[in-house]
């Protein structure tokens, strides 16, 4: 754990060099493609003169200054499978939007969306010895929780302090300051499979890039697709990708639970294509242009050609209908969002006061999922783009990029973490004279 | 109206068939080197220090072989000739205006310049100092004219006194420049003469009382600087008359109207002392001093 702690609090100090310098890259790493944005921080407000209304949402001090995506490879379920061709994936984003950006950099914030996912709560309290909360208190009280077991080869991707309460108030967000006797906390933590950290570690330090930081997909994409009053009210956000289906629920800004379901667009074009016997390729892009999940009568008289190069031409003059093509798309959709409706139901979606969902990721793009998920998912669904950030293109704007976007907005303002707090056992002398100090006070 | 239908897919798709493309990916070291190169310092370097670096490098090479610093001196020297030596800036002969001929001659002597010559080669701003050093030279003004020709323009000093000096016999001007030795006073029998030390230096003066003394006539013969002072006028028969140090001019005219009223110069005066204007004063001559005595001894019997 302290190791952990050591090497988040290191990437924590990497962020901010790169802050110092200003520019910065983000990295999402999906099994469909591999995006990199750079960033330049050039501080608050010096892109738009102020004109009375603030930054938006925070996010106005920094500006995309390069985009590039690539075709992924080597990644299966948003986990890397083959390490040189994932590698190379990176290099060729990295490069394409260094060379958009013309500068070069260093520091990488990254994401990915497999590893198993497991969200944990952790309660901890302690008790106040002077009274008003103080930074090291909240140390203390966040070092105060009780662990469970999260297995064996696992690590702490996240483990934010989500709610404090001081004897009997409840729901503060900051209790610095504030007089109590029992300062308890509840944490969010969440943990992956340590090999593929470790996997994407390596990856990114053969591309001769220091690691910044780094985040779950969900996390990111909930972050960048639901809006301020979802976020606070309670919601889901559901990144679609392409190798696994990230869920993440938000409620009073913070997130209380992540988990990945492993199955994503890329099972929809598998099924396509062993369904209709054509390449990978073919069923990629019939899935993309022809798509669905609602079959209308039009859609039986619509035939497609699948083509082929066999040499046969029996086979390569095959045509299917539409209809047909979203009797086997459906069903896959279907199973996604059952698994995903299973998940939330898992975690007490239910009891949530308000119980908005967004759909956000590349697969969420099928013509008539807005039709198909309120029937498994609740009726409060809606399909979320990403936040708009300046200096974004045009093509890198859409749902696919949610997460990418998110990890701007991680990278220009990070919740605060567990290790964002100084190690209390440090302070643990000078508070043992503070208790002596205070015995003299209370005895004479 | 967009078509509801997408476009069809046919056989003849760039995408199905084709050969695998080749890898997009960079290779570790063209990504280094991209990186390398988009590195602020490795990229002004490339750009600006290792140029410059090696065209000085070659250039201190080169130049630190002394055959080739010659060599290039040499050419320049060349080059510089030949530019010189165009027909355009040659100047073939010199004109001289407004001097006479013996001037002429003696300018054409100072200035031994061997034509045809490059006007490059011309230092016209010292040819101009050692002409005008000449004393009859008043003003000269040198320059090359288009055609080829280095036009030399004089004015002479023109003469106006005849000035006996301790030694020597000289012109000068109005403004008391020497403007040439005579041996003779007959050289220039037209000119009225003047003598004694720093006579040059009054000569406006001078000039001034020779106009005044008009009426005498040939009777003049000169005026004496006397102590670098004052003026004597010399008449014929040894006459002289005394002039003050302040306003000559005026004394004169008294004496001129003396003589044209009572015939003063006519008579037997050797000295008409002027040099206390309120009290002119008469020095006779030897004869007619004696006369003077005799008639004043005479006695009405």
């Amino acid at each position: 754990m302290t190791e952990l702690y050591q090497q988040q609090r290191a990437m924590r100090a990497m962020r901010r060099a790169a802050m110092q310098r200003g520019v910065i890259a983000v990295l999402d790493i999906g099994t469909a493609k591999i995006g990199c944005l750079v960033l330049r921080f050039d501080g608050p407000e010096t892109f738009r003169s102020v004109d009375g209304v603030g930054s938006l949402a925070g996010q106005s001090a920094f500006r995309v200054i390069g985009a590039a995506t690539t075709r992924s490879r080597g990644v299966r379920f948003g986990e890397i499978d083959a390490m040189q061709e994932t590698e190379r994936a990176i290099r060729t984003a990295v490069q394409g939007a260094q060379k958009m950006a013309n500068t070069r950099v260093d520091h990488v914030i990254a994401t990915f969306s497999g590893a198993s996912p497991r969200s944990y709560g952790l309660a901890g309290s302690i008790d106040l010895a002077g009274g008003a909360v103080r930074d090291d208190d909240i140390a203390r009280v966040l070092a105060a929780c009780e662990l469970p077991p999260i297995g064996e080869g696992r690590e702490v991707l996240h483990a934010q302090p989500v709610n404090f309460a001081l004897d009997h108030r409840s729901g503060l967000s900051d209790p610095r300051g504030q007089i109590g006797n029992r300062l308890s906390v509840d944490m969010h933590v969440l943990t992956v499979d340590a090999n593929v950290v470790r996997n994407v570690l390596y990856c990114i330090n053969r591309c001769d890039l220091e690691l910044a930081g780094i985040a779950s997909s969900a996390y990111a994409a909930g972050i960048s697709a639901l809006v301020e009053d979802e976020q606070e009210l309670g919601a889901a956000c559901i990144d679609m990708g392409g190798g696994s289906t990230g869920l993440s629920i938000f409620i009073k800004k913070h997130m209380i639970y992540a988990d990945s379901v492993r199955l994503g667009g890329d099972h929809v074009t598998s099924d396509i294509s062993k369904g209709l016997q054509v390449p990978w390729a073919t069923a990629e892009r019939i899935k993309t242009f022809y798509g669905g999940v609602y079959a209308t009568g039009m859609d039986d008289r619509e035939r497609i050609e699948i083509g082929g190069d066999s040499g046969d031409w029996e086979k390569d003059r095959r045509t299917v209908s539409r209809s047909e093509l979203i009797g086997i798309m459906r069903p896959r959709v279907e199973e996604i969002l059952e698994e995903v409706r299973d998940r939330l139901d898992a975690a007490g979606f239910e009891h949530l006061p308000s119980q908005q969902i967004v759909l956000t990721g590349g697969a969420s793009q099928i013509p008539g999922l807005d039709g198909l998920a309120p029937k498994i998912l609740g009726q409060q669904v809606r399909i979320g783009r990403p936040l708009r950030v300046q200096g974004l293109p045009q093509a890198a704007t859409g749902a696919a990029f949610a997460s990418a976007v998110g990890l701007c907005l991680f990278a220009a303002h990070p919740q605060d973490e567990w290790w964002d707090f100084d190690i209390p056992a440090d302070s643990y002398p000078a508070r043992s004279l503070r208790w002596a100090v205070k015995w003299f006070k209370d005895n004479w | 109206m967009q078509p509801l239908r997408a476009t069809r897919a046919t056989a003849s798709d760039p995408h199905a068939g084709t050969p695998p493309r080749r890898d997009p990916a960079p290779s570790r070291l063209s990504y280094r080197f991209h990186r390398l190169w988009l590195t602020p310092l490795y990229r002004s370097l490339l750009r600006v220090g290792i140029p410059t670096f090696l065209i000085l490098t070659a250039a201190g090479w080169y130049f630190a072989n002394p055959t080739n610093r010659f060599a290039i001196a040499e050419k320049a020297a060349e080059i510089r000739r030949s530019i010189e030596t165009r027909p355009e800036f040659m100047v073939k002969l010199m004109a001289i205006e407004g001097a006479t001929p013996v001037v002429d001659a003696a300018i054409r002597e100072l200035l031994p310049v061997e034509f045809p010559v490059s006007s490059f080669d011309l230092d016209l701003a010292a040819m101009q100092a050692e002409v005008a050093a000449l004393d009859v030279i008043r003003s000269v003004d040198i320059h090359i004219r288009p055609g080829g020709v280095m036009q030399i323009n004089v004015v002479e000093r023109v003469p106006a006194l005849v000035w006996r000096a301790r030694d020597r016999l000289e012109l000068i001007d109005a403004t008391g420049h020497r403007v040439a030795t005579v041996t003779d006073r007959v050289a220039r029998p037209d000119l009225p003469l003047v003598a004694g030390q720093g006579a040059n230096l009054r000569s406006a003066e001078a000039l001034s009382l020779i106009r005044a003394a008009e009426p005498l006539g040939a009777r003049l013969r000169g005026l004496v600087r006397v102590g670098e002072r004052r003026w004597d006028m010399i008449l014929d028969r040894g006459q002289a008359i005394l002039l003050p140090e302040t306003n000559p001019v005026s004394a004169l005219d008294q004496v001129l109207a003396l003589d044209q009223a009572q015939d003063l110069l006519a008579r037997d005066i050797t000295h008409i002392d002027m040099r206390n204007p309120g009290r002119p004063t008469l020095r006779l001559a030897e004869p007619a001093v004696a006369e003077l005595r005799r008639i004043r001894s005479l006695t009405l019997e």
